[in-house]
């Protein structure tokens, strides 16, 4: 076998090893979401999304849980989406190019990787006791607040980076100011990246059930929260607690709040694309 | 050059990256409402040294500068200096022409905007006498809000010219602004800076010799940092002083 003829093998074999994987994971996740479907489906209804938890299956809703779950969101949005935007525009646009800089902006890196589980237990420490805050909704905000600042800081950092540095030439060059030039010019062509990236971090906000259980929020709670000082349960518990039942039934249930908690999701990402189109055509005219 | 007036007195400046020497004990005296050319070759310190006069180095960290560059009996080049204002004063234009990613209209209202003018009809008048100035009006004026990016290359680099020229400079620095254009759009540039010059102090970095020749009143040829000759273009050109400024204006290097 010369030389071209092993190369060409490796190169087919690389190609077939790719398409594998590919295939794996898509069969795998189609498999997912067909058994969802099918157990699921029949549960879904405008009644099942309007009524609270019940211990009779056919009288179980998830009003509660999806209630929780947008407080939450919208909750912890108002408090990540400012403090990590911030934080990023100081680091990419403000701090001085110092070993400390670095330090933090590795330790930022790190933060990202640490288990979710680890920020429910800062979470119960620090607002639940520490504040006096209670298993509240406030509480919980904060906590996925927590674990998805290192999220928004990074995703808003690299589209910050990725503004070509002539862009904030040309306003420097006209006597912009530093704010002038960030406000005006590098946020507004950096904002399609922004906005996906801070979505994509709520989306997994919107998941996380370990923080949640860690700072005991309720897996039954039949009434939706009036301000951000109630107690809440929220979309992941509420499928933990029905799968953890015993009774077939609610497995089931599970597997429709599983389906509506992939709407949300996919709602979600889907405003996140919309939003960056919109934000890309506006810039490039 | 005694009977020319001097915009900009350049004394000892020094420019450092890090540990690289880029600019070495540079003296110049640069006229006023005159076009000056700075050629040399590639990293011979022509474009640290525009640099320097609108302070654009102090975006590079790693920048040090000494001496003094006079404007008006200022050292702007003194760390107390307000760059904001100076670089009002001083505009510039990039060798790879950089309109802001919005509207034609929005590209050169933005410099009078962010200094405070407000008036819609203020703005509008700036934007038509700057876009004419820069010989631009006539091409843009019936698609004004379109954005800047639908131009061509020498089209955008006009614009870059008009949007210096909103917010009313005394000198406009021009880094290689050709060397991205095809020879038409050049020589309406080299067109538009010999106009220009009645009112502004042009200093243009060029790699191009025939330009230097073509439009410029005074050339300095730079080389590894250090200003080797300055004198009027055509002296420079016919007769060279220095035996290395003959070299490369022949062609034998760089």
């Amino acid at each position: 076998m010369n030389l071209q003829q092993k190369r060409r093998r490796k190169d087919q074999l690389f190609a077939v090893v790719c398409f594998v994987s590919t295939i794996v994971s898509i069969v795998l996740l189609a498999l997912l979401l067909c058994d969802i479907f099918i157990k699921g489906f029949s549960w879904l209804s405008w009644d099942f999304i309007c009524s609270y938890p019940s211990r009779f299956p056919e009288r179980a809703g998830i009003k509660s849980a999806l209630w929780g779950s947008i407080w939450l969101i919208l909750l912890t949005a108002a408090l990540a989406l400012p403090m990590g935007v911030s934080a990023a525009i100081y680091l990419e646009e403000y701090a001085p190019r110092s070993r400390l800089t670095k330090i933090i902006e590795i330790n930022i890196f790190n933060l990202a990787g640490v288990p979710s589980v680890v920020y429910g237990i800062l979470g119960l420490a620090l607002f639940v006791r520490g504040l006096s805050l209670g298993k509240s909704l406030i509480a919980g905000a904060l906590t996925l607040s927590l674990l998805i600042l290192p999220i928004i800081i990074i995703s808003t950092k690299e589209a910050l980076g990725a503004v070509p540095e002539s862009l904030r030439e040309a306003s420097y060059g006209l006597g912009a100011s530093r704010w002038q030039t960030i406000r005006y010019q590098v946020l507004p062509s950096a904002m399609p990246w922004i906005l996906t990236g801070n979505i994509l971090a709520l989306s997994r906000a919107i998941g996380e059930t370990a923080p949640l259980i860690m700072i005991g929020a309720l897996t039954f709670v039949a009434f939706t929260p009036q301000t951000p000082l109630d107690p809440f349960t929220a979309m992941p518990i509420q499928i933990f607690n029905w799968i953890s039942r015993p009774q077939p039934e609610f497995a089931d249930i599970a597997s429709a709040a599983i389906i509506v908690l992939l709407l949300v999701l996919l709602t979600m990402n889907a405003a996140a694309i919309i939003l960056r189109r919109k934000y890309q055509k506006k810039l490039q005219g | 050059m005694n009977h020319e007036e001097i915009e900009i007195s350049v004394k000892n400046m020094n420019l450092w990256y890090a540990d690289n020497h880029a600019l070495k004990n540079i003296n110049m005296d640069i006229p006023r409402r005159k076009i000056t050319a700075l050629i040399g070759p590639s990293g011979c310190g022509k474009t640290s040294f525009i640099r320097c006069i609108n302070r654009m180095n102090d975006l590079i960290p790693t920048v040090r500068t000494e001496g003094e560059m006079l404007l008006n009996n200022e050292n702007i080049n003194h760390k107390d200096i307000d760059v904001v204002s100076l670089r009002k004063k001083v505009g510039m234009v990039f060798q790879k022409p950089n309109p802001f990613p919005s509207s034609i209209f929005e590209n050169v209202a933005y410099g009078p905007r962010i200094h405070g003018e407000k008036n819609k009809q203020q703005l509008a008048q700036i934007v038509e006498e700057s876009l004419k100035n820069a010989a631009l009006w006539d091409e843009v004026r019936d698609r004004i809000d379109r954005s800047a990016l639908s131009l061509s290359g020498g089209q955008q680099q006009r614009l870059c010219i008009a949007r210096t020229l909103a917010v009313h400079p005394d000198i406009i620095l021009l880094d290689e602004p050709c060397s991205a254009l095809d020879p038409v759009s050049t020589s309406k540039i080299e067109d538009l800076m010999v106009k220009l010059k009645e009112h502004y102090t042009i200093i243009i970095v060029t790699h191009n010799m025939q330009q230097a020749a073509r439009v410029s009143d005074y050339t300095a040829f730079f080389l590894h940092g250090e200003l080797i000759e300055f004198d009027e273009t055509k002296k420079l050109f016919k007769k060279p002083k220095e035996k290395s400024t003959e070299d490369y204006i022949t062609g034998r290097f760089g």
